[in-house]
């Protein structure tokens, strides 16, 4: 048999991809990303939630009540929309943030970032414009990527989203002739950044999706693992879900790897959704199903959820500690009331890609801010995790990132001739950690 | 004839990546050769591996420090196994471009003007002073880059003197060493060669819209690779030659790559660099030129095993 030339293999596969995969490259930033996975590195990259203090008693029990009643259906195909005991458990947690949902208005998807999927497949025509915040969650840029939408990110501060900006956004749109499809947010405790969206600019984003008749996609992993001050309506309450396409998940409350989350969505754009599934993967996961629904059932999820609290707030005011010790005081970072995540900036002449090189050699990783954008920008950024290290890992994390940026920052000091500023006196400045505000704890 | 090859792969390097996509591609050619294939993913344990498995043979499929910077091969000669590719001396020359290019220079291969610069140079010899020197001998825009690893990280293109210092702090990132280097408008060529033979002329052409950018060219999908060159006969004649003369002046054996531009400006052919252990993954340019020349992926690696044989022979 004659054998493949380089050539010839090198055509056969080129020339059946679709045209669409040009844009899934590989980049020199995955390639490092691919090295943090090694065990002596400490991570603060990742987006993983703490699951050491998983009961592992309503684990069995969940399982062996699926393993002696329920075997034969956790083991079979489901319907496309979930099974409707999961859907009374999104119902309950929807409610713990405020919000009623009827079950013929949710689909249940295998974990949030198949919503993200779904709501690209059913809108996004290539060359469609999906708005975004800048920094947005980095996993959803290669899914923005692959369905070639033209996204258009929107500034935020310390109140999330610059409403101010993504309407001047909008009317540079309509000089264009272009309609976005959807507006994507994360409003509470962003991913990347950390902040949340005011209620003042809740309201106005509401107000707008209605006005233009704008789809907006709400991204909210996170809104129950608030460490202070109040909670915030959804957009969905806000806008009574005629609008706004809602996304939940399991994954930050429960686990991860049960690959469970949900959308709740007007009921045109999930009877579109469902199909769009039917064609990925029919139903999701049978097995987790029916565990999320016993959990429910036997164990306190609430509890569970309301311990996540306790221990990731410790570790949030770990890592601002020792952000505030260990970074030099030209950065800044922001400091989060809740979620996963805290997002830094340094000195603009240091390249948070590049960076990561110089923290992979003292073993510590992060995220660089460039993935969070699709235009190149973020390069002097970096996202911080605190959910998946615990306290010990996260000072001594901090302090190797420390240590690298201040080996930069005293290069760049030496080849231009300017000092670099003193470091500040803790006792004068009043850290950040001191300034949050306490209190405000939700009881879950 | 059949032997025990392993094929070292994998490692702790920014190249993991490549590296375990070369070896996949090796370990299967081997094994349609017949040889008795062992992969080892290169850690702690590797000399007890090659201990425990004796193969005949080692196939360097690493990339990145690890498989590059000529400890390997050393390590490789000391418990006495024949690998494929240069040895200690070229994988050293060739992983630090500044040694590189140094050696090029004296055996006068052209290559583009530069300085280097160690870290500790402008810690404690108050080189930053120096810098304004860089206008006059090389002029704007120039490339920086870390003296030493295999892919683009780290470098950077600075378009005025205000560029400079963010450069260097990014190529310090990589490197305690960075050079800076005139930058060379215009087309990039790679040569590769296999036992002292130039293999055809390959292009790199950036792709799609956005004309040339410095960023095209080290980024992957955004660079198609012609082959054989659209060149002048006499023209890819030289650039082979060059890139003999580079194999030459920096000792190699084995196979090679030898990357280099053609001035637009002037015509001059230069050469950048060479690497010491090239890629063999399925969008490598060694294969594709080898391909080009006739030479299937197949008979590629099995000649790089034999080749690893006879240089162990002539080292004798």
């Amino acid at each position: 048999m004659p054998r493949p030339t380089t050539q010839h293999e090198l055509e056969r596969y080129a020339g059946l991809f679709a045209a669409r995969t040009r844009v899934m490259t590989s980049s020199a930033m995955r390639d490092m990303m691919a090295v943090t996975a090694r065990p002596e590195v400490i991570s603060l990259a990742g987006g993983n939630p703490d699951l050491s203090t998983f009961p592992p008693g309503a684990f069995t029990a969940a399982m062996q009540r699926i393993g002696a009643e329920q075997l034969t259906t956790a083991l079979q195909y489901g319907p496309t929309e979930g099974l409707a005991p999961v859907k009374a458990c999104v119902a309950e947690v929807m409610a713990a943030e405020g919000m009623r949902v009827h079950d013929d208005d949710l689909l249940i998807t295998t974990g949030g970032q198949q919503v993200i999927d779904l709501m690209c497949k059913t809108l996004i025509d290539p060359g469609d414009v999906v708005i975004a915040e800048a920094p947005t969650y980095p996993g959803a840029v290669p899914t923005f990527s692959t369905y070639e939408a033209d996204v258009v990110q929107v500034e935020l501060d310390d109140d999330g989203m610059r409403i101010d900006e993504l309407e001047a956004v909008l009317a540079r749109l309509d000089a264009e002739g272009r309609k976005p499809k959807f507006v994507y947010t994360v409003p509470t405790f962003q991913n990347p950044a950390g902040v949340t969206m005011s209620l003042q600019r809740r309201r106005r984003l509401v107000q707008i999706a209605r006005e233009r008749e704008l789809l907006v996609l709400e991204d909210n992993p996170y809104g129950l693992l608030r460490y202070e001050g109040e909670p915030l309506p959804t957009l969905r309450s806000l806008d009574g879900g005629e609008y706004v396409v809602y996304l939940g998940t399991f994954s930050k409350i429960l686990s991860a790897g049960l690959r469970l989350g949900w959308v709740a969505a007007p009921r045109p754009v999930l009877a579109k959704m469902n199909l769009g599934k039917q064609a990925s993967d029919l139903c999701s996961s049978s097995l987790t199903q029916h565990f999320v629904a016993g959990f429910f059932a036997e164990g306190d999820w609430r509890r569970y959820v309301a311990d996540l609290v306790g221990m990731y707030r410790r570790r949030r005011d770990t890592m601002l500690a020792a952000l505030e010790e260990h970074l030099p005081p030209e950065a800044t970072w922001t400091r989060p009331q809740g979620g996963l995540f805290v997002w830094a900036t340094l000195p603009d002449y240091v390249d948070t890609t590049d960076l990561l090189a110089l923290a992979l050699r003292e073993n510590v990783a992060f995220v660089p801010g460039r993935a969070a954008f699709l235009d190149g920008r973020g390069g002097t950024s970096m996202r911080l995790n605190f959910s998946g290290a615990d306290e010990a890992a996260i000072r001594e994390g901090v302090r190797r990132i420390g240590t690298v940026v201040g080996e930069q920052v005293a290069l760049y000091s030496t080849l231009t001739g300017r000092p670099t500023r003193p470091a500040r006196d803790p006792v004068a400045e009043p850290t950040a950690v001191v300034q949050l505000r306490r209190g405000g704890r939700r009881s879950a | 004839m059949s032997s025990r090859v392993a094929v070292l792969k994998g490692g702790r390097s920014l190249e993991r990546g490549v590296s375990l996509s070369s070896a996949a591609r090796v370990e299967d050619a081997l094994e349609r050769l017949g040889h008795d294939v062992i992969g080892v993913d290169v850690g702690v344990d590797l000399v007890a591996r090659l201990r425990d498995t004796r193969p005949d043979a080692a196939f360097i499929a690493l990339h990145g420090a690890d498989g590059e910077d000529g400890t390997l091969q050393e390590l490789l000669e000391l418990v006495d196994i024949p690998y494929t590719g240069s040895g200690p001396g070229a994988c050293a020359r060739c992983w630090d471009k500044v040694v590189a290019k140094r050696a090029l220079w004296d055996a006068d291969v052209p290559t583009p003007a530069f300085h280097a610069f160690t870290q500790a140079a402008f810690r404690d010899l108050g080189a930053a002073e120096a810098l304004s020197e860089l206008d006059a001998r090389l002029g704007f825009p120039l490339v920086v880059k870390p003296a030493r690893g295999g892919s683009s990280l780290g470098i950077q293109q600075a378009a005025t003197p205000d560029d400079v210092a963010s450069a260097l702090v990014a190529a310090f990132a990589y490197d305690t060493r960075v050079l800076l280097e005139r930058h060379v408008d215009g087309r990039d060529l790679a040569v590769s060669v296999l036992d002292g033979q130039a293999l055809p002329v390959i292009e790199a052409v950036p792709v799609g819209n956005g004309g040339y950018d410095f960023e095209a060219r080290y980024e992957i999908g955004r660079t198609a690779f012609v082959c054989p060159a659209d060149l002048p006969t006499e023209v890819a004649q030289h650039a082979q030659a060059l890139a003999l003369a580079a194999w030459k002046a920096l000792g190699c054996r084995g196979f090679a790559r030898v990357d280099l531009m053609q001035d637009a400006a002037s015509g001059e052919l230069l050469v950048l660099e060479a690497n010491a252990v090239p890629g063999l993954t399925d969008t490598s340019l060694l294969p594709q030129a080898a391909d080009a020349a006739g030479i299937a992926f197949d008979v590629l690696v099995g000649r790089l095993v034999e080749l690893a044989d006879v240089s162990r022979v002539a080292a004798r």
